[in-house]
């Protein structure tokens, strides 16, 4: 089973989030970058696919130099490769775009399953793995918590609105992750230093033969990033007693905010 | 000029969802906006009884493929479908509900039609005739105005962000017979819990977290239940296996914006925020005063959850009793 698990490197969700000077980017001085949590999860399942069935995990991410420290995490969990392709348009990119660059990267690559996160959780797009998945030609099932592999075929059950919606494709796939598909191992010490040995491709957009210009402009261009109102704390309720306060908050909600 | 807008529906059993009145009506803003044509795209089997209802919302045209290979989402094969029609129609701008069956469809639309998409939206304005789509990213800490450029601009609306308009509209219908092409999925069975109230499209949303001690959620699953809402969870309490994976709300979970968010022993870490900041009205009941929840809440209450919410729900009896 060869399997291919696409990561992106994001700021730690703790991390502030300013907006840089050009109103179009973020800071990044302060931010603390790690693997997208989403991701961590399609590296874990990858990572007991290949226990069960064989085979070997590829990690695959496009971005900035920084992001080969993502790409070293996935390994000494216990991946066997990595690639990185560069990409200087990377920031300028939408999620069509980067799309674009992973299909051309997986055009020489030989994969039985892709497993992507089903968001990223700096741009929130939910639309790369299954944008992927179309360039491929290939299906895609999001939103995946549990999935069962025999017979070149993949059971995935996906979450909907209220349930679970339980389907099947042929391999090769593509399925993005959902939280409760498992918990993510930590990366031991014995697998950080295994990792040092493990070949890690660093790449150019030419050397997956694709040009930038191939690329273009985003179709999906940030043209402004604003902070969202502040929410300023409101009103602690205070009263004699724990019924008068109860009764004075229900009163608020159905009169002053109507929502009750 | 504009070729107009086209929204598609989404319809689970036959019962459109919540969020496709929201894209209905924030499609016939957009098309009045660039004056053209809202059209509605019904897709399902059996869907003849609710194939006329978008014409409440502004429909001038709805278009219906009543079709056995549609009956379940299907990503394939609803993105066969209506890239045909895309290709038949030539809109302007594509709009749906952003729940888990609209972002896998749109996602997909988008790389099959070359075409840009804004997922998630809050907001959608016209400018010059071209769409300016406003989107929380990094968990709601920052909204981008994205312009899109090509053709169909794609919009997905984040489910309770848009208001439900009604409006009347011509609603002529139009039977498609297209087949669904090729496909590759295949669909083996549907566990739905029947009953439960979405957590995304819930007006009313109760959460409990770490403070609740324990699996038993009874206190705060009657106030749900009494306001119709859902109850939601942080991430610890879905840690500890006192709820499941699906009620969790925050950037490993759901995003919600319910009217009204209560939140119960909950401290307010920035992830949990992440999922539930663009409620309309928070509240919070909590025994640390310091606890980060409240710098968010537009209503407190400093104390411990089980006395206070049993007392809140008896005064939200007395109010509904009249
Ligand atoms: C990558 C990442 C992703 C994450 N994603 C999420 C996510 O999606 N959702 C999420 O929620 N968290 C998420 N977290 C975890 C988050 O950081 C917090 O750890 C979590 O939200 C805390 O949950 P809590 O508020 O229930 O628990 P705590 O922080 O332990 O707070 C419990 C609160 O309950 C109060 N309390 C205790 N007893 C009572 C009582 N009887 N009455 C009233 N109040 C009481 C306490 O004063 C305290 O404030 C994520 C973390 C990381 C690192
Ligand atoms: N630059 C990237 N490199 C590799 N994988 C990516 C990249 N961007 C997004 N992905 C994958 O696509 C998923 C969805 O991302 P997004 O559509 O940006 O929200 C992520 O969870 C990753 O698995």
């Amino acid at each position: 089973m060869e399997i291919i698990v696409l990561l992106k490197q994001v700021p730690a969700t703790e991390s502030f989030i300013g907006i840089a000077d050009d109103g179009v980017s973020i800071k990044t001085e302060d931010v603390k970058w790690v693997i997208n949590p989403y991701d961590e999860f399609a590296v874990e399942e990858a990572l007991r696919i290949k226990e069960a069935h064989g085979g070997t995990v590829t990690i695959i991410s496009a971005g900035p130099e920084r992001s080969v420290e993502a790409i070293k995490t996935a390994l000494a969990m216990g991946a066997d490769k990595g690639m990185l392709i560069k990409n200087p348009a990377a920031d300028n990119c939408d999620g069509l775009g980067i799309a674009r660059i992973l299909a051309a990267a997986l055009k020489n690559i030989k994969f039985d399953l892709i497993i992507a996160g089903q968001r990223a959780v700096d741009d929130d797009n939910f639309q790369v793995g299954t944008a992927l998945a179309e360039f491929l030609s290939i299906p895609n099932i999001s939103l995946v918590i549990k999935e069962e592999i025999a017979d070149e075929k993949i059971r995935c059950y996906r979450t909907v609105e209220g349930g679970t919606v339980v389907l099947e494709a042929p391999l090769p796939a593509l399925f993005t992750t959902q939280k409760g598909l498992n918990e993510p191992r930590y990366a031991s010490l014995p697998g950080i230093m295994k990792a040092k040995r493990k070949p890690l491709d660093i790449k150019s957009l030419l050397d997956i033969g694709i040009d930038a210009s191939e690329i273009g402009e985003p179709k999906a261009k940030v043209l402004a990033m604003k902070l969202p109102p502040e929410r300023e704390g409101g009103r602690i309720i205070k009263g004699d007693s724990s019924r008068s306060i109860a009764a004075e908050l229900v009163n608020a909600l159905h009169e002053e905010a109507k929502v009750i | 000029m504009s070729n107009g807008v086209i929204a598609i529906t989404e319809q689970s059993e036959g019962v459109f969802r919540k969020v496709t009145y929201e894209a209905l009506s924030e499609g016939k803003r957009l098309a009045e906006n660039l004056g053209c044509n809202l059209t509605a795209v019904v897709l399902g089997s059996g869907i003849k009884n609710i194939s006329d209802e978008p014409c409440k919302y502004g429909a001038d045209k709805i278009i219906v493929v009543d079709n056995q290979a549609l009956s379940e989402y299907m990503t394939d094969a609803h993105t066969n479908v209506v890239a045909d029609i895309v290709n038949k129609e030539n809109p302007s701008v594509l709009i749906l509900g952003a729940s888990s069956q609209g972002k896998d469809l749109s996602a997909r639309l988008s790389a099959r039609l070359n075409a840009p998409l804004a997922m998630d939206c809050v907001e959608v304005r016209v400018e010059n005739g071209n769409i300016i789509a406003t989107r929380p990213i990094y968990g709601g800490k920052i909204l981008a105005d994205l312009a899109l450029e090509g053709k169909p601009q794609i919009v997905a609306v984040r489910p309770n962000a848009m208001s439900i308009v009604e409006s009347s509209g011509a609603g002529e219908i139009e039977k498609l017979d297209i087949d669904v092409g090729k496909t590759d999925l295949i669909f083996v069975e549907k566990q739905l819990d029947t009953g439960k109230v979405e957590l995304t499209e819930a007006d009313v949303v109760v959460s409990g977290g770490r403070g609740m001690g324990g699996a038993d959620f009874s206190v705060i699953e009657k106030l749900a239940e009494l306001l119709g809402g859902a109850v939601g969870a942080s991430r610890s309490v879905v840690d500890e296996g006192w709820r499941a994976a699906s009620d969790q709300v925050g950037q490993t979970g759901k995003v919600v914006s319910p009217n009204l968010y209560i939140a119960c022993g909950i401290s307010g870490a920035i992830q949990h925020l992440a999922g539930m900041s663009t409620s309309k009205v928070i509240v919070a009941v909590n025994k640390d005063a310091e606890a980060p929840i409240f710098s968010k809440a537009d209503f407190g209450i400093v104390g411990d959850l089980f006395e206070y919410i049993p007392l809140i729900t008896e005064e939200i009896k007395k109010i509904k009793n009249g």
